[in-house]
C-alpha cells in the first residue's frame, strides 16, 4: 500500500508539473550580458525566403556587412511561422528574448499591448532615419493609432491571384477581373481525374484561412470589431465572407479536399509551381518559391485578388508585412536602434527585396522582386489602393488564431465529405467570439 | 515523494543516537544537523521543480493573466472564481469546449489503457516459455519505447497523411480494400489515428513490466498446477492473474495518468491544425492558454484537471486497497 501511494504521488505531482511547464521556460538565446565595445544583438528572423536555411544565406552577408559598419556583431535565428508567435509569448513571458526580432505586422497592437517591446518615440525614431522614410499606410501598422509605435515596417506584402498563363491560354480564358469569373474559370480548369485542380487553398493554415476571412469580409463591407475593440465576428457580411470561401472547396469545388491538410502557404504555392493547379492566392513572396519550383518569371501573370460583382469595397488584401521590433529589456538598445536603422536603410532594403519577394516600405523606392513590370505594377497597386488593414486592436491575435482554427475545422469537415451551412459558420465564428471575449 | 524523504531522518534518528553512545569521537551537533544536511538538496530540488511550480500554477488560476499583463506577473488583477467560472460553464462555448474534449480524453485513455495492457499481457506471457531468438523478439518488441517520441510520432504524421502516406498507399494502391482515400488526420479517423500512435508508444512499457512481474512467479507452481491438470488457459486466470496484481494495480494506474496527460502524441501528430475528434485535454488547455493568450483561464483549467485525477488515484487506492485487505 504505501509504495503504491508513494508511486501514486510522485505520478500526480509530476502530471503536475508537466502541465505548469506547458507556461514553460523557452531558453531561447538571451543577449548576452554588455561587455563593453563587443556587443552582440540576438535577432529574430522570420521565414521569408524558400526556406529557414534560404533565409539564413540571404541574411548572412547583410548582417556582415553591418558587423564591418558598426562593431555590432548579430547572432541571428531565423524561426518558422507556426513557432514564432509562441516563440514571442514565452519570450514576452519570461523576459528573456532576443534584442530585435521580426514580427508579423498584424500582431503588432497585439504585441504592443503587452508592453514588452520598445516604443518608437520621437528619439528612437530620429535614431532610425525619422518616421518620414516609410510609406504611411505601412508605418501606420506599427501600433495601435495615437500611440507610438512598437514596431516600424520591413518588408511589405499584398495578396495577388497567380495563374498560370498556358493554362489560361489553353482553356481560352482571361484572367479574372470578378470573383464569378474566377470561380467559373477555376472550375473549366479543374479535371480530378487528370488530376488537376483550378486552384489549391492553403486550407488548414489558420494564419492564412483568417487573412481569406478578413479579406472575404471585407469586400461585404464588414468589420470584425467595432469601435471600442469589441468582436463582431457573427455579422451577416462576416458569415457570408467566410462561406463564399468555404465554398471554393465545398460548393464550387475547384480545390483538391486534400488541401484540408495544407497547413502553409508554401504547400498551395508548390502545387502552382508544379502546374498542378491553374490558380493560387497569395503574398507576393510567393515568387521566390514558384521560381526556385522551376517556373519561370513569364510563365505566370497575377491580377488583383478578385471581388464579387458589386462588392461593397473593391479589398484584394490585408495591408500585409513584417515588422522589426526590439526588445524593451534588451541590454543594447543603442546597437539595437543602430541594426533597425541599417535594416530599413535604402541599400538594405534594396538588397533584400529581390530574395524575398517584397514590397518596398519606404517612400520612393521601386519594387525590386521582379522583372515583371505587370506583375510589379499589380502588387504595387493591391498594396497602395485595395489593401485595408487588418483591425488594429490588442485582439487581433485572438481574431487570428480562433477565427482561422474554426476555418481549419470547416475545411476539414467538408474535406471529410460533410457539408457547413451558413448557420454552422455563424456558430462556429460565435465561439471564436466568446474565446475572445473569455480572454479579454 | 515528499513522504519517504520526510519520513527519513525520524527513523535514522535513534540509530544515530546509539551510534554517539558507543564512539566517543562524534562531535554531537554535527551528527544531529547530518542527516538534515544530507537531506536538504533533495528538499530544496523537490520543492523547486515540484511544489513551487505547483503553487505559482494554482495562483495564475486565480488571477487575470492576460496579454496585458505576461511582461509584468505581479500587476495582474485578481480575478477570485471568475477563471473557474468560465472554466465548469457548459453553456458557455469555452466551457462546453472544455466538456467536449474531457469526453475525448476520457474515451482515448480508457481504450488506449485496455489495448495497451492486453496487447502487453499477451506478448509477455507469449515470451515467457524459452525459445531461440527470444531475446531478439523481446528487444523489437521495445524499439517504439526507445524511439524519441518526436521522431516516432512525426514519421507517423508522415504515414498518415492523405495523398502521400504510405498507410493509405497500402490500403488503396495496393491492396484495393479501400477505394476512396480516407483522410487518418482529419474528421472522425483521428482519433482511430491518436489512439494507435499512442499505443504503439506505450504498450512496450506495458510489457516491459509484466515481463519484470512474470519473473518472480515461481515455476514450481505452474509444475504442480500442470500436474493437477490445469490447462494454460486455467493457469493464467488462476496463477498468472493473482501473482501480478500488485504490478497490474500500479501499472494501470501509470498507464491512465500517462494517457490522460499525454501531449506530445496530439501535439506532434496533429500540429497546428487539430480535428475536434483528436482534442485531448491537456492540448485543449495547451490552446486555451496559448492561443487566446489567457493563462489564468488555461491554468484554472489545468487545476481542475489536477484536482479530477487526484479523486480518480485516491478512489482507485481506497478501492483497490480495500481489497486487498480483505483477501
Amino acid at each position: 500500500m504505501r509504495l503504491r501511494s508513494l508511486v501514486a504521488a510522485a505520478a500526480v505531482s509530476a502530471l503536475g508539473i508537466s502541465l505548469a511547464a506547458c507556461g514553460g521556460s523557452d531558453s531561447g538565446d538571451s543577449s548576452n550580458g554588455g561587455s563593453g565595445g563587443d556587443q552582440t544583438l540576438t535577432y529574430w528572423a522570420s521565414n521569408q525566403g524558400t526556406s529557414l536555411d534560404n533565409d539564413k544565406q540571404v541574411l548572412t552577408p547583410v548582417l556582415q556587412k553591418f558587423t564591418q559598419e558598426t562593431g555590432i556583431k548579430v547572432n541571428l535565428e531565423v524561426i518558422g511561422w507556426n513557432d514564432l508567435q509562441t516563440r514571442i509569448q514565452t519570450a514576452t513571458t519570461s523576459g528573456q528574448g532576443p534584442d530585435v526580432l521580426n514580427i508579423g505586422n498584424t500582431w503588432a497592437a497585439s504585441l504592443q499591448a503587452t508592453g514588452a517591446f520598445l516604443p518608437f518615440d520621437d528619439d528612437a525614431m530620429k535614431a532610425i532615419g525619422g518616421k518620414d522614410k516609410f510609406v504611411p499606410t505601412a508605418l501606420a501598422t506599427g501600433g495601435k493609432e495615437g500611440e507610438p509605435p512598437t514596431s516600424v515596417p520591413l518588408y511589405g506584402l499584398a495578396y495577388g491571384l497567380y495563374y498560370n498563363k498556358a493554362m489560361f491560354a489553353a482553356a481560352g480564358l482571361q484572367p479574372p477581373k470578378t470573383w464569378e469569373e474566377m470561380v467559373t474559370d477555376a472550375q473549366k480548369l479543374t479535371n480530378p481525374a487528370k488530376k488537376q485542380w483550378g486552384m489549391a487553398l492553403a486550407a488548414g493554415s489558420y494564419t492564412e484561412n483568417v487573412h481569406f476571412a478578413f479579406i472575404n469580409a471585407a469586400q461585404n463591407g464588414a468589420d470584425w470589431f467595432d469601435k471600442d475593440g469589441k468582436p463582431t465576428f457573427t455579422g451577416d457580411g462576416n458569415v457570408q465572407g467566410v462561406l463564399r470561401y468555404l465554398d471554393l472547396m465545398q460548393k464550387d469545388k475547384v480545390a483538391n479536399p486534400s488541401n484540408a491538410q495544407y497547413d502553409n502557404g508554401t504547400k498551395s504555392v508548390n502545387d502552382f509551381a508544379n502546374k498542378k493547379v491553374a490558380m493560387v492566392i497569395n503574398q507576393n513572396n510567393a515568387d521566390s518559391s514558384i521560381v526556385a519550383n522551376g517556373m519561370k518569371a513569364g510563365e505566370y501573370g497575377v491580377v488583383p485578388f478578385p471581388a464579387p460583382a458589386g462588392a461593397a469595397a473593391p479589398v484584394g488584401s490585408h495591408v500585409a508585412g513584417i515588422n522589426l521590433s526590439i526588445f524593451k529589456n534588451t541590454k543594447h538598445k543603442d546597437a539595437a536602434l543602430k541594426f533597425v536603422k541599417f535594416m530599413t536603410d535604402a541599400d538594405t532594403q534594396t538588397t533584400l527585396g529581390k530574395p524575398f519577394s517584397s514590397l518596398p516600405v519606404l517612400k520612393d523606392a521601386k519594387p525590386v522582386f521582379t522583372t515583371d513590370a505587370a506583375e510589379a505594377a499589380t502588387f504595387s497597386d493591391v498594396y497602395n489602393n485595395k489593401s485595408k488593414p487588418l483591425p488594429l486592436v490588442p485582439a487581433e491575435d485572438q481574431f487570428e488564431s480562433t477565427v482561422g482554427k474554426a476555418m481549419n475545422s470547416m475545411f476539414a469537415k467538408i474535406a471529410t465529405g460533410g457539408t457547413v451551412t451558413a448557420d454552422e459558420v455563424k456558430a462556429a465564428l460565435k465561439t471564436a467570439q466568446d474565446q475572445v471575449a473569455a480572454g479579454s | 515523494m515528499s513522504v519517504a524523504t520526510e519520513q527519513a531522518p525520524a527513523e535514522a534518528a535513534p540509530g544515530v543516537r546509539a551510534a554517539r553512545k558507543r564512539g566517543p569521537d562524534h562531535r554531537p551537533g554535527l551528527s544531529r544537523k547530518l542527516p538534515y544536511l544530507l537531506l536538504a538538496p533533495a528538499v530544496l530540488l523537490e520543492l523547486l521543480i515540484h511544489i513551487i511550480p505547483m503553487l505559482v500554477g494554482i495562483w495564475m488560476s486565480f488571477v487575470k493573466l492576460t496579454k496585458f499583463f505576461i511582461a509584468n506577473w505581479s500587476a495582474a488583477p485578481w480575478a477570485g472564481l471568475n477563471n473557474y467560472r468560465i472554466a465548469v460553464d457548459v453553456h458557455n462555448s469555452v466551457g462546453e469546449g472544455l466538456l467536449k474534449s474531457f469526453g475525448v480524453t476520457v474515451v482515448f485513455s480508457a481504450v488506449t489503457v485496455v489495448l495497451a495492457w492486453c496487447l502487453g499481457m499477451a506478448a509477455a506471457v507469449a515470451l515467457q516459455p524459452p525459445f531461440k531468438g527470444r531475446s531478439a523478439v523481446r528487444t523489437l518488441f521495445l524499439v517504439p519505447y526507445a524511439l524519441p517520441a518526436y521522431a516516432g510520432i512525426l514519421t507517423w504524421n508522415f504515414m498518415l497523411q492523405r495523398d502521400t502516406g504510405a498507410v493509405n498507399h497500402v490500403l488503396v494502391d495496393n491492396l484495393g480494400i479501400l477505394s476512396d482515400r480516407p483522410f487518418w488526420l482529419l474528421g472522425g479517423n483521428a482519433l482511430t489515428s491518436l489512439i494507435t500512435v499512442a499505443l504503439w508508444r506505450l504498450w512496450p512499457f506495458a510489457f516491459l513490466t509484466l515481463m519484470a512481474g512474470l519473473q518472480s512467479i515461481p515455476q514450481d507452481i505452474y509444475e504442480a498446477a500442470s500436474v493437477d491438470g490445469a490447462g494454460t488457459v486455467r493457469q493464467w486466470r488462476n496463477i498468472t492473474l493473482p501473482s501480478l496484481r500488485p504490478v497490474n494495480l500500479v501499472l494501470v494506474l501509470v498507464l491512465f495518468l500517462w494517457t490522460f496527460s499525454d501531449f506530445n502524441t496530439p501535439y506532434v501528430l496533429f500540429g497546428t491544425a487539430q480535428p475536434p475528434a483528436g482534442d485531448l485535454i491537456t492540448f485543449h488547455i495547451y490552446n486555451a492558454s496559448f492561443l487566446t493568450w489567457n493563462f489564468g483561464s488555461g491554468a484554472a483549467m489545468s487545476v481542475l484537471l489536477l484536482i479530477f485525477l487526484m479523486i480518480v488515484t485516491g478512489a482507485y487506492l481506497a478501492v483497490t486497497g480495500r481489497r486487498s485487505r480483505r483477501a
